[in-house]
């Protein structure tokens, strides 16, 4: 029972980590709806900026970690205003390609800058430090990582229900010549997306970074996000964080019990069943368009 | 009375497409103008282009706005100076409440203490709303969603209300509502710009009409002029000439302007 408990609390533990990312991904799906497949890789820079700024410049973490989190929101922004703007014909398909070529070039440019191989990211917390509930034990990172899932979590949930600012994003990706017309400006609302969601994605690496770090780092947390996301409809945020958690327990159960080998390639196979069960995604509310 | 919105010798391109061939238009401040015209006329590029929805578009011509180009600026810019559009189609925010819909025409606001009073006097124009307050916009009947869309765009206290065919689709009894808060609104003092198919309800409450074929203007005149010329009568308002004693008409009246 211990056993099956501790397998169901480690893919919470994991499945946060995934969760951050898929959040990350929902936040540009909901305004833009383009799957950002440069997610991971946005997040990746930012974190090796952080190693950098850790490592050789030696920047206390009370600072790191802000200037971190602002490089974050820059890169989204750049990136939003100097590639994804200039895309002429703006279909959906060719914004995907678009993010993927992206993805490609970010991760080049990150091992060619910081080489390939390990690196220890400096971290307030030890990968070694634990926690016991009960009889069933965690890692204060992990912790740390579920409790900043939550917090996160509110906080959008609160911004996108209660601030205008929220309210013109939500708006912006329902109809977007509408929200021209009541004043809004589409384009800075977009940019201000890809900024929040780079800064998620740069606390989910800066959080995965003390367990391994390495440029390929984010490639899996981002596809298993994408598929907790894809779970949860995509366009709620509630339903990526408890898709991931899915995703991670589901993962873990299958690497205890059946095949070790085959635990990666669940996500997807979850995926699968999922889309043929309900395509639309577990948590989605969408309205159906009257004909 | 002074000139509010000035169109210039308007051309507007879809890419090949000659789809205005120089118009030019006046709106007077605190009137109704209305431009009628059948399918494919141009009526809704014109206000396309006016709210600068057509990219690189007017080709040729100036827009002005109270005196300041408008034409080639963003349409938020536009939207900011005191024009409000209702497009065709409604085109309400479909997952957002009917208060959540108010709430983003009056995004361009700075004076957030008022929105209360302007919020109740959407819902007394408009009851029915009042009573969808936090249903889902996509959820709403057509006519519904028209009002809503009126709703929002006076939310933002506009100066110019522009209304691209606010019957289409609704039932008779509803367009003649919709028809009577219009009437209201100018009274308001919101000078508005109706684009109409249906060409009796909308000259019966417009100052000045003008009747658009094939994207040029090709006629021009105060409302009651118009409803008593010939050619208005038989083709928009659906008159019959007289035929002659024998049974057949002697000529043929021309169909078209062109």
């Amino acid at each position: 029972m211990t056993d099956l408990l501790q397998t169901l609390l480690n893919g919470v533990a994991v499945g946060s980590g995934y969760a951050l990312m898929g959040i990350a991904m929902v936040i540009i799906y909901k305004t833009s709806e383009v799957v950002n497949f440069a997610q991971g890789e946005m997040a990746l820079v930012s974190v090796f900026f952080t190693y950098m700024i850790l490592h050789t410049y030696g920047v206390p973490f009370f600072y790191a970690f802000p200037l971190a989190a602002l490089f974050a929101v820059f890169v989204g922004c750049v990136l939003e205003f100097t590639i994804l703007r200039r895309a002429k014909e703006q279909n959906v398909l060719g914004m995907i390609i678009v993010t993927i070529g992206l993805e490609m070039v970010l991760i080049g440019l990150v091992s060619w800058k910081f080489g390939a191989e390990q690196k220890v990211m400096p971290f307030p917390i030890s990968t070694y430090d634990t926690l016991m509930i009960g009889n069933l034990f965690a890692t204060t990172l992990e912790a740390l990582t579920f409790a900043i899932v939550w917090v996160i979590m509110l906080g959008l949930f609160l911004f996108f229900r209660f601030s205008r600012l929220g309210l013109a994003m939500k708006a912006t990706q329902q109809n977007k010549v509408a929200a021209r017309l009541m004043g809004i400006r589409t384009n800075r609302v977009l940019m201000f997306t890809w900024g929040i969601s780079s800064l998620v994605g740069c606390v989910a690496g800066i959080l995965i970074a003390p367990k391994s770090m390495e440029p390929f780092m984010m490639w899996d947390p981002m596809l298993k996000g994408f598929s907790g996301a894809v779970v949860g409809g995509m366009t709620s945020i509630p339903g990526a964080v408890f898709g991931a958690y899915l995703v991670g327990i589901v993962e873990n159960l299958f690497g205890q019990y059946a095949y070790m080998e085959f635990k990666s390639a669940v996500a997807f196979a979850i995926i699968v069943i999922v889309l043929c069960v309900k395509p639309s995604g577990i948590f989605a509310r969408h309205y159906v368009k009257k004909v | 009375m002074s000139v509010l919105l000035e169109v210039k010798n308007i051309e507007t391109y879809y890419d090949l497409i000659y789809a205005v061939r120089g118009v030019s238009l006046s709106v007077e401040e605190g009137g109704i103008t209305t431009v009628l015209g059948n399918n494919g006329a141009g009526k809704s590029t014109i206000l396309k282009t006016i709210m600068g929805l057509i990219d690189d578009q007017p080709d040729k011509g100036t827009i002005e706005f109270d005196g300041k180009r408008i034409d080639g600026k963003e349409t938020e810019d536009i939207v900011r100076m005191g024009i409000a559009y209702v497009p065709e189609g409604r085109e309400v925010f479909n997952e957002l409440t009917v208060q959540e819909n108010l709430l983003m025409g009056a995004h361009t606001r700075k004076d957030r203490s008022a929105l209360k009073h302007d919020f109740e006097k959407i819902y007394s124009y408009f009851p029915i709303l009042a009573d969808r307050v936090n249903q889902w916009a996509g959820t709403l009947s057509g006519g519904e969603q028209q009002m809503l869309a009126i709703g929002r765009a006076l939310m933002s206290r506009p100066r110019l209300l522009i209304l691209d065919e606010p019957s289409l689709g609704l039932s008779p009894l509803l367009v003649k509502e919709i028809f009577e808060i219009i009437k209201i609104i100018r009274n308001q003092g919101v000078t508005i710009l109706l684009v109409e198919q249906n060409a009796r309800k909308a000259l019966g409450i417009s100052d000045f009409g003008l009747i658009l074929e094939n994207g040029r203007f090709v006629m021009a005149g105060p409302c009651c002029q118009l409803l008593e010329d010939q050619d208005v009568k038989e083709f928009y308002l659906g008159f019959k000439a007289q035929e002659s004693a024998k049974g057949y008409q002697r000529w043929k009246r021309k169909k078209r302007w062109r």
